[in-house]
């Protein structure tokens, strides 16, 4: 809502010295937002008047059309002679009266005028548009021609009202009422604690039979429609300046007289209204929803087909207007042939929501349809038709019709009743019977009661209907600033929950081993499984899609974190950064086997626990994943020596120290699944519940998935269910028993085949050895064909055995690696190598 | 004690004479200090010090000598060989410090080297920044509550008083997931959160009051990625729900979040606004932490923070609306609360000096590594 300074002054008495800025600090200490306060002709200097075009030449031989005129502009020039200037605008003519502004001036923009030298002439100033004056849109497309009525010489700044204040208020979406010059001028009045001029307060004659006939079929969405007619009107008669100027400040553009006072009176009561042109108006005015398929063309040209909860006017013809929204063309008022000489003003008003669905259904936010949506003063109704009314008998010569309809469909004013320390109790304030009745009348409530307060909200404020609502009130004029700080005493918390804490964890272990973390969009396209080589019938492939998605290409919710982690790392290789290791924590999604609708269940109560379980049936499966990409060198190169890429087997211990965090015992096996190599694919394994479980795979990617989505060469990756990592956790860690006695250390290298997995091999090794054996460690892998043979290798391991009472013999520690070998080389086929 | 040697040799006996065990002294000592290496000294020792050196040898003749000889000459061997491994044992000392001195002056490097064989790694500044904020209530007693991403219509919108027709419910703010064959649009009933306040109706339904819970996550709207805007944000909520809280509560509690961030001379200031979840509702400005409030009308000393307006918008919070309550099953006539949410990436933009939204979306690491594990 712009607020025009100089118009708010109309209805409360300001101080003169109180400026723009000033009355904003003011307002937004009572709520109001007020954004911005816009100094409308700043920088604007004289000399700038009205002046009398006294000859036109038109000058030839230039690109553009060019005139060469002399201007009457009497002694502001100090000569009193013509006025030599050249302009390029053609809608004036020899005779008419046009703002001129003279050398020496300063227009906005900090524009300074200077005689100068043009088209082979010395212009001496120029003849003004409105845009130049800073004026908005005055819809003429050219320079200013004035009314023949204003004298040569006016100073045109005071004239045309070209310095002012406008307030900016970003009104929220409860307080209707501040739509309008009333409505925030009541709230200037609380803040100044001065009285208000209510526009509103005007004596309206009684309805009485010979108004315009009007047929209300819904009055529950139309609950109250005041028409009046005007007759006798001058179809020639245009807006005056200061009703353009008004328009114009608060952003409206003015179009032709009965228009601009229907804005006009909007702007000031907040009571939306609709002229028709009573000559193509036939018949009684109804109100009814629109019938299935029934058409309408709107005034912006627009032919809408309707939906049977559309409020429409009508006439006999069938729909002139969307109600409360904006009025059909057949009826429009004709201001370019201006023929119009009678009018019918409606000042209705219609259910809120019934016009916000309409707004929305048709993508036509109007003037009209944003104010009955935040709620329209009723009582206002007639005040407004007569307002406009009254305008349209001073401005364009007509004559008030005897005849006033209004059908009103019966209401009773709402009562809330609160003890009269309520707004106490909410704000932690003491502020006492006597300021909460004040506050509440000043808002315009009528207030009785003495601990338990009977208050009747006013007819403009829809939105009050609650206690707290009524608090709210109070709190804000007594100022939210003067609201004391004090801290609540919460009962003793018990911190971050295991899953939290390891949350963190995760967060911390990854970064700590060199990743950094990426968070990720999750929106993905299905071709991506197709780029990641997923099975056809792999369950990710199954997606939570977006009914609107931002994008067509990425439609769906991902399944999976690593198409948004390799986009990061492909976007990071691409910006030079090569050497690249990254993780993701995040929910991923997948769809409910049967697709269920989340219903939308009472509020007046707290829903049953059933009720609760079908909106949690409705909602997909959303697991936590963790996941790792890593491409280029995991170590640099550099002065200690060379350098080691990231691979395979990085992205595996990733998912190691994430069980190690998680307390969890991680399987690491020979998997394969569809991103990655099939050769260098772990699937890691933990056990829930007794229950072997594959919770996520790590190793080198696939090549044709490296291909198909720009990957470097070798890029490494691991993804997990991190809540099933953390399900599959042994709880607290147990603390070991240290023995002190020397450790005994025995070193072997058994030869296997090459396709024998070391963990096969450190299975059978630990339990061959027994309980004295303290830690196994394999410390190399060798294969050579001339010294082992073809397709076998050598690992070896350091044992160290010991015990937890004595101090083990050679000959003890020895019997036990060889029952170690024993057992591996019957599970695995290893021998000694020798 | 070797046995009285009866066969006396006068020809070893000469060997004894104090000048000569003198000039056995004085050679040992001599080539001790002519020594210039632990090799050399070592050489001497033997030479002087060993089981053939005069010394020894002299020593091993006193059992030889009469009886009323060996009293003095056993006295004169000992003082010199005394005298002779000190000497040693000074010199070794000696030769060890300078041989220590030299090698470690041979073994110094270069400290100056860089050392960035693995690079460091770091987690992302919203995750940490969202650790932090929701530290400061969790140690005043608060607990971290969690929900889902995608969510219920009734717990996003109408459980927290949004009406059917509430403009924010519209699909031009909030992203619909597709429902069942035959239904359209937004009918799914589900959406992908626009806010984290659905977790303050889930914390209801799961918690007997007291609840004092904080609620970090992501959240969605539908608005397309640039410099201030993007579609997938984190915000961090606050609820708070007991027997006679107040406004004041709120704004107490506000001030101690942002004197934890910002420091201990920061305080806040509410601005009435409209929420449908809260009654009173009010915008929450924060001091800007950098200028105070001095930039504002001071020309001269402007701020970019605050823009010169001493202020920084915080987020909407208020009272818990009576209506929510009920929906959510605690009892408004026993119980009141209030509620805070505000948007992580605005914070760390200005807590940061972050110019650009892109750059905490897109995982550049040249971004997210100067932020190491916490801020």
């Amino acid at each position: 809502m712009r607020v025009p300074l100089s118009w708010l002054r109309e209805y409360v008495d300001l101080p003169a010295t109180q400026t723009g800025r000033d009355v904003q600090e003011k307002l937004i200490t009572v709520g109001l937002e007020v954004e911005t306060v816009e100094q409308v002709g700043a920088g604007l200097k004289g000399p700038l008047v009205v002046g009398q075009v006294l000859t036109i030449e038109e000058l030839e031989g230039f690109k553009k059309p060019i005139r060469f005129c002399t201007v009457d502009v009497g002694t502001a020039n100090g000569t009193g002679e013509p006025q030599e200037i050249v302009c390029g605008a053609r809608n004036f003519a020899v005779g008419d009266k046009v703002v001129v502004v003279l050398p020496g001036a300063v227009l906005p923009g900090d524009f300074a005028i200077a005689a100068r030298k043009t088209y082979g002439h010395t212009s001496h100033g120029m003849i003004c548009s409105g845009d130049e004056l800073g004026m908005g849109d005055d819809g003429s497309g050219g320079i200013i021609v004035l009314t023949p009525e204003h004298e040569v010489g006016t100073d045109a700044i005071e004239l045309l009202q070209l310095v002012d204040e406008v307030l900016d208020i970003a009104v929220t979406p409860d307080r209707g009422y501040a739509l309008s010059l009333r409505g925030i001028a009541r709230e200037t009045a609380i803040a100044y604690g001065l009285p208000l001029r209510d526009p509103a307060l005007l004596d309206v004659p009684a309805p009485n039979a010979y108004g315009y006939p009007v047929e209300v079929s819904d009055p529950f969405a139309c609950d109250r429609f005041t028409a009046r007619t005007v007759t006798g009107l001058d179809p020639d008669a245009q807006s005056p300046i200061w009703l353009k100027r008004r328009l114009q400040k608060a952003g409206m553009r003015p179009i032709s007289l009965a228009v601009d006072i229907t804005n006009y009176v909007m702007l000031e009561l907040g009571q939306p209204l609709h002229a028709y042109d009573r000559s193509r108006v036939q018949g009684a005015i109804g109100v009814r929803r629109a019938e299935p398929g029934e058409k309408l063309t709107t005034l912006d040209g627009v032919t809408r087909t309707l939906d049977p909860e559309d409020l429409l006017i009508t006439d006999d013809r069938g729909a002139i207007g969307l109600a409360g929204v904006m009025g059909g063309a057949n009826t429009e008022i004709d201001d370019t042939e201006g023929t119009t000489t009678e009018v019918v003003i409606e000042a209705a008003h219609f259910d809120a929501i019934t016009i916000a669905r309409t707004a929305r259904r048709h993508k036509l936010a109007s003037e009209a349809s944003k104010r009955f949506e935040r709620g329209v003063d009723p009582q206002a109704a007639a005040a407004a038709a007569q307002r406009t009314v009254d305008l349209l008998v001073l401005l364009a010569g007509g004559t008030a019709d005897a005849g006033v309809t209004e059908v009103v469909a019966p209401s009773a004013p709402r009562t809330i009743s609160i003890p009269a320390d309520h707004p106490d109790r909410v704000a932690g304030v003491v502020y006492g019977r006597e300021t909460v009745v004040r506050r509440l009348q000043e808002v315009g409530c009528d207030v009785y009661g003495q601990d338990e307060l009977i208050v009747t909200v006013p007819s403009w404020r829809p939105d009050m209907t609650d206690p707290n609502d009524l608090a709210e009130e109070v709190i804000r004029l007594e100022g939210y600033e003067n609201v004391p700080s004090t801290l609540p005493k919460p009962p003793a918390g018990r911190g971050l929950t295991d899953r939290q804490r390891l949350h963190r964890r995760v967060g911390r272990a990854l970064a700590g081993a060199g990743y950094v973390e990426a968070l990720n969009y999750p929106f993905i396209g299905e071709h991506v499984f197709d780029q990641l080589g997923l099975a056809a019938d792999d369950p990710k492939r199954k997606v939570v899609k977006l009914a609107n998605p931002l994008s067509d290409e990425e439609p769906a919710l991902r399944t999976t974190l690593l198409p948004g982690l390799l986009g990061a790392l492909r976007r990071n290789d691409g910006r030079g950064s090569h050497d690249l290791a990254l993780f993701e924590t995040g929910l991923v999604f997948h769809p409910q086997d049967e697709l269920l609708v989340a219903g939308r269940l009472p509020v007046d109560r707290r829903p049953t626990d059933e009720e609760i379980a079908s909106l949690t049936a409705a909602l997909p499966v959303q697991p936590r994943h963790a996941a790792v990409v890593l491409a280029g060198a995991r170590e640099q190169a550099g002065w200690w020596g060379k350098g080691r890429p990231a691979d395979w087997a990085d992205a595996i211990q990733a998912a190691r120290s994430l069980a190690a965090e998680a307390g969890t015992e991680l399987v690491v096996r020979a998997g394969q699944y569809g991103p990655w190599h099939p050769g260098r694919c772990a699937s890691l394994v933990v056990v829930i519940d007794g229950a072997e479980k594959v919770i996520g795979y790590a190793g080198e990617l696939h090549p044709r998935v490296l291909k198909a989505l720009g990957l470097p060469a070798r890029t490494s990756a691991m993804e997990l269910n991190l809540d099933k990592l953390e399900a599959a956790s042994s709880g607290v860690p147990k603390g070991p028993k240290i023995s002190t006695f020397p450790v005994a250390t025995q070193d072997v290298a058994l030869v296997v085949a090459r396709e024998v997995p070391h963990a096969a091999v450190e299975a059978a090794l630990r339990e061959g050895a027994g309980v004295l054996l303290e830690s196994l460690r394999l410390f190399d892998v060798y294969e050579s064909g001339e010294q082992l043979g073809e397709g076998r290798k050598s690992l070896a391991y350091a044992l160290r055995f010991r015990a937890a009472d004595r101090t083990l013999t050679v000959d003890e520690a020895s019997a036990a690696r060889d029952a170690a070998v024993a057992l591996a080389g019957e599970r695995t086929g290893a021998v000694l190598r020798s | 004690m070797s046995a009285p040697n009866k066969s006396y040799d006068p020809v070893e006996v000469e060997a004894l004479k104090p000048e000569e065990i003198e000039r056995m002294r004085d050679e040992a000592l001599a080539a001790f200090a002519a020594a210039d290496s632990l090799d050399a000294l070592q050489e001497a020792k033997v030479a002087h010090t060993g089981g053939t050196s005069p010394l020894a040898l002299a020593n091993r003749e006193i059992g030889a000598l009469p009886p009323q000889a060996k009293a003095a000459a056993g006295k004169l061997v000992g003082q010199a060989r005394g005298a002779t491994s000190k000497a040693l044992a000074a010199r070794q000392t000696e030769l060890e410090a300078d041989r220590d001195a030299r090698v470690l002056v041979e073994e110094a490097v270069d400290v100056t080297l860089p050392y960035d064989r693995v690079q460091a790694g770091a987690r992302h500044p919203l995750t940490t920044f969202m650790e932090r904020v929701a530290d400061v209530f969790v140690s005043m007693g608060y607990e971290v509550a969690e929900g889902p991403e995608v969510e219920a219509e009734w717990f996003n919108f109408d459980a927290l008083n949004f009406t059917p027709d509430h403009p924010a419910r519209q699909m031009q703010d909030t992203f619909f997931v597709e429902g069942p064959k035959g239904t359209t649009g937004d009918e799914s009933g589900v959406v992908l959160r626009t806010h984290t306040s659905p977790v303050q109706a889930r914390s209801m339904l799961d918690r007997e009051p007291p609840v004092y819970i904080v609620c970090p996550g992501r959240v969605y709207r539908t608005d397309e990625l640039d410099a201030t805007h993007t579609p997938v944000f984190h915000q961090i909520e606050l609820l708070a729900i007991d027997e006679g809280l107040t406004m004041a509560d709120l704004k107490g509690t506000m001030d101690h979040m942002v004197q934890s961030l910002f420091g201990s001379d920061m305080k806040t200031r509410l601005r009435p606004n409209y929420f449908p979840f809260t009654e009173p509702s009010a915008e929450m400005d924060m001091l800007c932490y950098v200028c105070k409030g001095t930039s504002v009308g001071n020309p001269d000393r402007p701020c970019r923070t605050c823009s010169s307006e001493g202020w920084i918008e915080l987020g909407g919070c208020g009272m818990v609306n009576p209506r929510v309550l009920v929906a959510c099953g605690v009892d408004p006539e026993k119980y009141s609360g209030f509620a805070f949410g505000f948007g992580i990436e605005r914070m760390l933009m200005f807590r940061h000096n972050v110019e650009d939204m892109r750059d905490m979306v897109e995982g550049d690491v040249r971004f997210t590594r100067p932020f190491g594990m916490e801020i």
